[in-house]
């Protein structure tokens, strides 16, 4: 118990104190996170849109893809990523590996399947007659899509913390993509791993609560955005 | 059978197919320019069909749709943002009765404060104004149906497509809105097509029909005059008339029909041809004894029941079986029942008809 409450203590210390790396690292953390769960919408949502509206050949394939891919370990992505980024892998000539940006892909790669799996639920879940009186009013396709996003809006909030919170919890693909490297790909998941490693049981414990406590602050606002009272 | 019109929208040789089969199919149809045009016909017979393919949702097999003689789906979106469309269900969006009545303009990238001044107008006009900052959630059946018509209006549509509009508001609440419909299409004009099986309101909002049967057109023409003179007898079963009965021209203007002499001055056919003569229930007028003009059958009383604001009653006259309509207060004035004999006087110009083709 002692080590818990040291733990606690620590993470409190380090906060108050404003410590330097605590804080590059969350916001490293922040950064990449955020930046893999933007792309992972922005790709996400129109695919979830497409797969729920079109029928098309091979739609059940990648359904059961993207379900499949929401339970997806980690490893596997960070494998998938670190072969095609290695040196001399195809993508090696990038020169990506061991940097921030192979983490946003790894990450990327492992919250895309959840924001597809989510959008594709709900808005699978409008009235098919509604959607039929949006292209009576004249919407054009990305009009359509604005208001099914519009409808669908709690339905997708999920899907942003589902894609979020999937990226901000990873370890194990940042580890093999980005290295864990200090100063540059360093994220409060790796720091933990490394810390825990070493024995440092306070200073792990301290980049826990600081992970719980963002991701509760981020979906804390999301939660907040999705209950709110409907407004015109 | 069809009309020479200023046709606006056109139908040309239109096929649509599900599961490989012809669920539509029309030759020729022109709805015309500033008119009401009622489609009927019974479920299944492809009028909301006819209406999709209007709306450009979905995809004949063949055809050509023509809006001012150009193809409609040329540009669809382009052709869409000429015309409006309600249903049934009022199919709002998750927002406020005046954003949703602000939509179709906003589509349109019309500013804010013209979107704004035209959904405020609409809204007063359909007596909603009220309800303009609801959510459209919060709204009842008959609320949530003036919503979505307004939100028709309020794009000043060239073409207003509707699918039984007010078929889900209840009676009341429907009067009323018929009522202001009929008001507002009446200034505005704009060119509508409204699918209805509504009896009622298609004589009271169409200026045009069309009635389709299990996918195809049979009869095109003034409201009155298709349910009044249908062409064939799958349309005169549809619009309720009840006597159809098989005979056979047998000098000028008169018909025998069940070992009954019945004169008629509708069109003539050929002498001795077999010939359908049919006659609306409310059209036959049951008396205690007869006064010598028009056709006099003598008839018995066989069944009696209330249908709503007139007693519908089944009567035998020879070889004949007629139905009747009588309002309710004549009924009771009439005074007779089951058993009775009475005089059931047709005129001959109620008389309607076709040539029987087998």
């Amino acid at each position: 118990m002692d080590l818990i409450w040291d733990g606690i203590r620590e993470a409190a210390r380090l906060w108050w104190s404003g410590d330097g790396e605590i804080i590059e690292i969350t916001l490293r953390t922040l950064a990449i996170s955020s930046a893999a769960t933007a792309l992972a919408l922005l790709i996400g949502i129109p695919l979830g849109a497409v797969l729920a509206l079109r029928r098309f050949w091979g739609r059940g394939l990648i359904v059961a893809a993207v379900n499949t891919g929401m339970g997806m370990p980690p490893v596997v992505i960070g494998l998938l990523v670190a072969l095609i980024l290695w040196r001399t892998g195809p993508l090696g000539d990038l020169n990506l590996i061991y940097t921030p940006t192979a983490m946003v892909v790894a990450q990327l790669l492992l919250s895309l399947p959840l924001v597809v799996g989510f959008s594709l639920a709900s808005i699978q879940s409008v009235n098919p007659r509604l959607i039929g009186q949006m292209w009576a009013m004249g919407a054009n396709r990305l009009q359509v899509l604005w208001l099914l996003v519009r409808e669908t809006r709690l339905g997708l909030l999920a899907a942003v913390m589902g894609g979020f919170g999937a990226a901000i919890s990873e370890v194990g693909a940042s580890m093999q993509v980005g290295g864990n490297l200090a100063g540059e790909t360093r994220v409060l998941t790796t720091a933990t791993v490394l810390e825990t490693g070493r024995g440092n049981f306070e200073v792990a414990i301290a980049l826990s609560l600081v992970l719980v406590v963002l991701a509760f602050l981020v979906n804390l606002v999301l939660t907040a955005v999705q209950q709110r009272r409907p407004v015109t | 059978m069809t009309e020479r019109v200023d046709a606006h929208l056109e139908v040309r040789d239109l096929v649509v197919q599900r599961g490989g089969v012809n669920v539509l199919e029309i030759e020729t149809l022109d709805i015309p320019r500033g008119l009401v045009t009622v489609v009927i016909g019974p479920n299944g017979s492809g009028k909301s069909t006819l209406l999709a393919a209007l709306q450009l949702v979905l995809h004949p097999s063949r055809g050509r749709l023509l809006l001012d003689g150009e193809p409609m789906d040329a540009d669809p979106v382009r052709t869409r943002r000429r015309m409006s469309a309600a249903f049934q269900e009022a199919l709002l969006l998750s927002m406020s009765v005046r954003a949703n009545v602000e939509l179709p303009l906003r589509l349109r990238g019309v500013d804010r404060r013209r979107r704004r001044e035209l959904a405020e107008h609409w809204l007063e006009r359909f007596g909603i104004a009220n309800l303009s900052k609801r959510h459209a959630r919060q709204l009842s059946g008959g609320e949530a149906q003036r919503v979505s018509l307004a939100r028709a209006f309020a794009s000043q549509p060239e073409v207003l497509l509707l699918d039984e509009p007010f078929s889900g508001v209840d009676a009341p609440t429907r009067e009323g809105l018929i009522e202001d419909f009929a008001e507002i299409v009446s200034e505005t004009r704009p060119t509508t097509v409204l699918v209805t099986h509504d009896r009622d309101e298609a004589l009271r909002l169409g200026d045009h029909a069309a009635l389709l049967i299990e996918g195809g057109l049979r009869q095109t023409g003034r409201p009155a005059e298709v349910f009044d003179r249908p062409a064939d007898r799958a349309v005169a079963e549809f619009v309720g008339m009840e006597n159809v009965w098989a005979g056979e021209r047998s000098e000028s203007g008169v018909y025998r029909a069940g070992g009954v002499r019945l004169a008629s001055t509708a069109k003539s056919v050929a002498l001795g041809a077999p010939a359908l003569l049919c006659v609306r229930p409310e059209r036959v007028v049951l008396t205690r004894d007869g006064d010598g003009s028009g056709n006099q059958l003598r008839a018995v009383v066989r069944t009696v029941r209330p249908r709503g604001p007139v007693i519908r009653s089944d009567l035998s006259s020879g070889r004949l079986s007629l139905t009747a309509d009588v309002p309710v207060a004549a009924w009771d004035e009439l005074g007779v029942s089951v058993g009775d004999e009475v005089i059931a006087r047709i005129s001959p110009a109620d008389v309607h008809v076709i040539e029987d083709d087998g």
